[in-house]
C-alpha cells in the first residue's frame, strides 16, 4: 500500500542524503561456505553505539534453500524513486532483495514490521529467473527509478553473456533480460549508473563457468577473465562503448560512479596485473557532451604486491614470492570525496581524498588481516586474524565505514587455504577525514559463517542514486 | 459568454491548478533538468513542452469523448465517462505505476510526449470530460440539433494550447470564432483545454521558479503528499457525481 509521505529515507540530492541520521542497524549477508545441510543468511548487526548490543548479531534470518552462495544484496526501493521522470515517491524502502550466485535464486526479505527481525516473504526460484531472462547467477542489485535492476552472471549453461535483469518494484515480477542489445560484451559483474546522463556503466568477472569452481589459473594467466567495462543507454537500453584496459588487467569488479548525478566520471577497482601482481583502481570519464562525446577510462591508482617468503603463502601464489593487493571492492562517499579500497589480499584498507578525480591522494590505511600480515583487531590485540577488508560500506554521511573480510567461498579456499574465520568490523573518520579502526567493533560471525556485503538500514553510499544534483 | 460556462470553467481552471501542484505531473522535472544544467534557463524551458504536452492530454479525451458521443446521446455519455472514471479512480487506488519513459537528458519533444503521457496516466483528461460536457449541456439549447454529440464535440485539426492566449483572451476568441460560423463545441472544447492548461502552467511554473530559485528540494522530503491518492479519491468522487452534473 503506498505511503501518505514519502519515505523518510529518500533524499532528492546525495548531498542532502549525507544529513541523514546514522544508521542503527546494519544487514549482512552471511554464507555457509561449507554449503552443506544448512543455509546462507541474513544477519542483522546492531551498530548503534548507545546499545548494549553494539556490534552484536540481534537477528538472523536463514534462507529457505541451502547453497545459494550470497553476495551482494540490494534494497526494493531508495532515493532514485524521487527521480522527476519516474517519481514513484511514496513507495516504501522496505525489502531487501538477496540472490544466490549458485542457485539463481532472488530471496525477497521484509525488514518490517520489526527491523531486528526479517522475513522471508518471497523467493523467485532459479528455474524462473533462467527462464524468464536467460540468466543465471544474479549478482548486483539496484534499485532504479522504474524498477529492480539486478545484474546476472551468465546464461544457462554457465557461459556468457552475462548481463542485467530487471523486476517490477511492485510485484517483484521478473520483467525480463534488460537489455535490447549487447554489442560486444559478454562477461558480467557489476553495475552502476549515473542517472543525469541516462548512463549505466557494467564491469567484467568471468562467466560462471570461470568462477564458480575457483579461478582457474590457466585462465587467468592466459588474460581469459574480465579486462573491460561497458557504457549504456539507461533508455534505450543499448550498449554504448566498451572501455578497455588491456589484457593484462583482470577482473574489473566493483563500479562506483560519481555520486553526483551531473558528473559523468566513476571509479572500477581491478583485482590483478598479470605483470606484477599490482592491483588497480581507474576512471572512467565522459570526454565532451553526452551524445557527442567519447567515454575514456585511465588509471589513476596502481598499489603493488608486497614481497613474501613463498612458505608464507597458499599453494596458488608460492611460485610469485609476492602477495598481490586483490582489490575486491572499492567504496565512494556520497560526497564524491573519498574513495576506500579493499586490498584483501594484503589486508589492507586504503582511503584516497577523489576530490580531483584524474589525481587520487592517499589520505590514510589501516591494516586488518592479509594473507601474510595477519594483523590483529585493535581490540583483540593478540588474536591475528584471517581474511581482509573486502566488502565495504561507508554511511551516508560518510563517519562510518564498515568492512567484512569474506570474497566467494571457492575464492576463500584458494587465497586464504587455512580457512576464513568471518568478521565484521567498523573504521570512524575524523574531522580532518583521517579514518581509524574502532577499537570496539568487531563482530564475530558464527563459526563457519561467513559476512560479505553490508547494506546499512535506510541507506548506505553505495545503495541509492540520485536524479538531482 | 453564457454566463452558465463559468462554473464549468472555474472547475476546469482548479483543476488545471490541481495537475500543476502534483511534483509527478511536470514542475519537479523542470526543477531537475535546472539542476542538472546549473541554468534557471532549463527551468523556464521545460515549461512549455510541460504544458504543451497536459493540453495535448486534455484535447485527446475530449476528443475521445467526441468520438463517443457520435453514437451515443450526452446523457449516454455521461455515465459512460462516470464508469470510465470509477474504474481508473480505483486502479489508481491500488497501483501507482505509470508508462516507463523519459530520462535526465531529454529535448522539448520528449518532454511533451513525457507529460501527455503522465498527465493521460494520471487520468488528467478524462477527468476534465464531466465539465466539459457540462459545458457542452449548456450549449445544447443554443444549436438546437437534439442531445447527440454528433459533431458539436468534434476536435478536428491540431490544438495548441500553448499557442492560445490567456483565459479572457481565448474567451474573447470564442466569440469571434463564433462570429465566423465554427462549430460552437470545437470552440468551447478548444476552450475548456486553455483554460485548464492556463492552471496547470500557471502553478506548475510558479512552483518550478520558487523551489528552483529559493527553496530548494529539502521540502520535497515532507510536503510531497500522496497527491496520486487524494487524485484517485477525486477521481471516483468525481465519477459518483458525474450523473448530476
Amino acid at each position: 500500500m503506498p505511503k501518505w509521505k514519502p519515505d523518510p529515507t529518500f533524499y532528492p540530492s546525495p548531498q542532502l542524503a549525507s544529513e541523514a541520521p546514522p544508521e542503527e542497524l546494519a544487514y549482512v549477508a552471511l554464507l555457509n561456505p561449507t554449503g552443506k545441510g544448512r543455509p546462507d543468511a541474513l544477519g542483522v548487526v546492531d551498530v548503534n553505539p548507545d546499545s548494549d548490543t553494539y556490534a552484536k548479531l540481534v537477528g538472523q534470518v536463514d534462507m529457505p534453500q541451502v547453497g545459494d552462495e550470497l553476495h551482494h544484496f540490494g534494497w526494493n526501493a531508495c532515493s532514485s524513486h524521487l527521480c522527476p521522470w519516474a517519481p514513484h515517491a511514496h513507495v516504501e524502502r522496505r525489502y531487501l532483495l538477496i540472490p544466490g550466485i549458485h542457485t539463481s535464486n532472488i530471496n525477497i526479505v521484509d525488514t518490517k514490521p520489526d527491523p531486528r527481525n526479517p522475513k522471508i516473504v518471497k523467493v523467485i526460484e532459479g528455474a524462473e529467473v533462467t527462464e524468464k531472462t536467460g540468466y543465471t547467477a544474479p549478482h548486483t542489485v539496484h534499485c532504479g527509478p522504474d524498477g529492480i535492476y539486478l545484474s546476472a552472471l551468465g546464461d544457462s549453461e554457465g557461459e556468457g553473456p552475462g548481463g542485467i535483469l530487471w523486476l517490477d518494484h511492485e510485484t517483484f515480477e521478473i520483467k525480463g533480460a534488460w537489455e535490447k542489445d549487447h554489442g560486444p560484451q559478454y562477461m558480467s559483474y557489476d553495475f552502476g549508473w549515473h542517472l543525469g546522463h541516462d548512463t549505466i556503466v557494467s564491469s567484467e568477472w568471468g562467466t560462471p563457468n570461470m568462477v564458480t569452481n575457483g579461478v582457474d589459473p590457466e585462465l587467468l594467466l592466459a588474460g581469459k577473465y574480465g579486462n573491460a567495462i561497458h557504457v549504456w543507454d539507461l533508455r534505450k537500453r543499448e550498449h554504448v562503448q566498451r572501455l578497455e584496459l588491456g589484457p593484462q588487467y583482470q577482473m574489473a569488479l566493483e563500479v562506483r560512479p560519481a555520486r553526483d548525478p551531473r558528473k559523468a566520471y566513476g571509479f572500477v577497482g581491478v583485482v590483478l596485473s598479470l605483470e606484477d601482481l599490482s592491483a588497480s583502481v581507474w576512471l572512467w570519464h565522459l570526454e565532451g557532451d553526452n551524445g557527442e562525446g567519447q567515454w575514456k577510462i585511465r588509471k589513476v591508482i596502481d598499489i603493488p604486491a608486497e614481497p613474501a617468503a613463498p612458505e608464507t603463502l597458499p599453494p596458488l601464489l608460492q611460485g610469485f614470492g609476492a602477495v598481490p593487493p586483490l582489490v575486491t571492492d572499492i567504496n565512494l562517499s556520497l560526497d564524491d570525496r573519498l574513495l576506500y579500497v579493499s586490498c584483501w589480499g594484503t589486508g589492507e584498507l586504503r582511503q584516497y581524498d577523489v576530490t580531483d578525480p584524474f589525481n587520487p591522494v592517499l589520505t590514510s590505511s589501516a591494516h586488518l588481516g592479509g594473507i601474510v600480515r595477519r594483523t590483529p583487531h585493535p581490540g583483540t590485540p593478540d588474536v591475528p586474524r584471517n581474511g581482509g577488508p573486502q566488502m565495504v560500506e561507508v554511511s551516508r554521511d560518510g563517519k562510518r565505514v564498515y568492512v567484512t573480510n569474506s570474497l566467494y567461498s571457492p575464492w576463500d579456499a584458494q587465497f586464504y587455504p587455512d580457512g576464513i574465520d568471518g568478521w565484521m568490523t567498523k573504521l570512524d573518520v575524523a574531522e580532518d577525514g583521517r579514518m581509524e579502526v574502532d577499537p570496539g567493533f568487531f563482530f564475530q560471525s558464527e563459526e563457519g559463517m561467513r559476512p560479505h556485503q553490508v547494506r546499512l538500514q535506510g541507506g548506505d553510499a553505495s545503495s541509492d542514486a540520485f536524479c538531482f544534483s | 459568454m453564457d454566463s452558465d460556462l463559468i462554473w464549468p470553467l472555474g472547475a476546469l481552471l482548479i483543476l488545471g491548478a490541481i495537475h500543476g501542484i502534483n511534483p509527478a505531473m511536470g514542475w519537479l522535472f523542470a526543477v531537475g533538468l535546472g539542476m542538472q544544467e546549473k541554468s534557471r534557463g532549463a527551468v523556464w524551458r521545460a515549461l512549455p513542452p510541460l504544458a504543451l504536452g497536459h493540453g495535448l492530454a486534455i484535447v485527446v479525451a475530449i476528443g475521445l469523448a467526441a468520438l463517443v458521443g457520435l453514437v451515443l446521446s450526452l446523457s449516454v455519455l455521461k455515465w459512460v465517462v462516470a464508469g470510465a472514471l470509477l474504474v481508473f479512480g480505483v486502479w489508481k487506488l491500488v497501483s501507482n505505476r505509470h508508462p516507463r519513459y523519459g530520462g535526465m537528458r531529454v529535448g522539448a519533444g520528449q518532454l511533451t510526449v513525457w507529460s501527455f503521457l503522465m498527465a493521460s496516466a494520471h487520468g488528467a483528461g478524462l477527468m476534465v470530460l464531466p465539465f466539459v460536457l457540462q459545458g457542452s449541456d449548456h450549449l445544447a439549447p443554443s444549436v438546437g440539433e437534439g442531445s447527440t454529440l454528433d459533431h458539436r464535440l468534434g476536435m478536428d485539426g491540431a490544438v495548441d494550447p500553448m499557442a492560445a492566449e490567456p483565459a479572457s483572451a481565448a474567451s474573447h476568441g470564442a466569440h469571434t470564432a463564433l462570429g465566423a460560423g465554427l462549430p460552437q463545441e470545437q470552440v468551447w472544447g478548444l476552450l475548456a483545454t486553455v483554460v485548464h492548461t492556463a492552471g496547470y502552467l500557471l502553478v506548475a511554473g510558479l512552483l518550478a521558479v520558487v523551489v528552483y530559485e529559493k527553496l530548494g528540494l529539502r521540502l520535497l522530503r515532507r510536503a510531497w503528499i500522496n497527491l496520486d491518492l487524494i487524485w484517485a479519491l477525486a477521481l471516483i468522487a468525481t465519477a459518483l457525481a458525474t450523473p448530476f452534473l
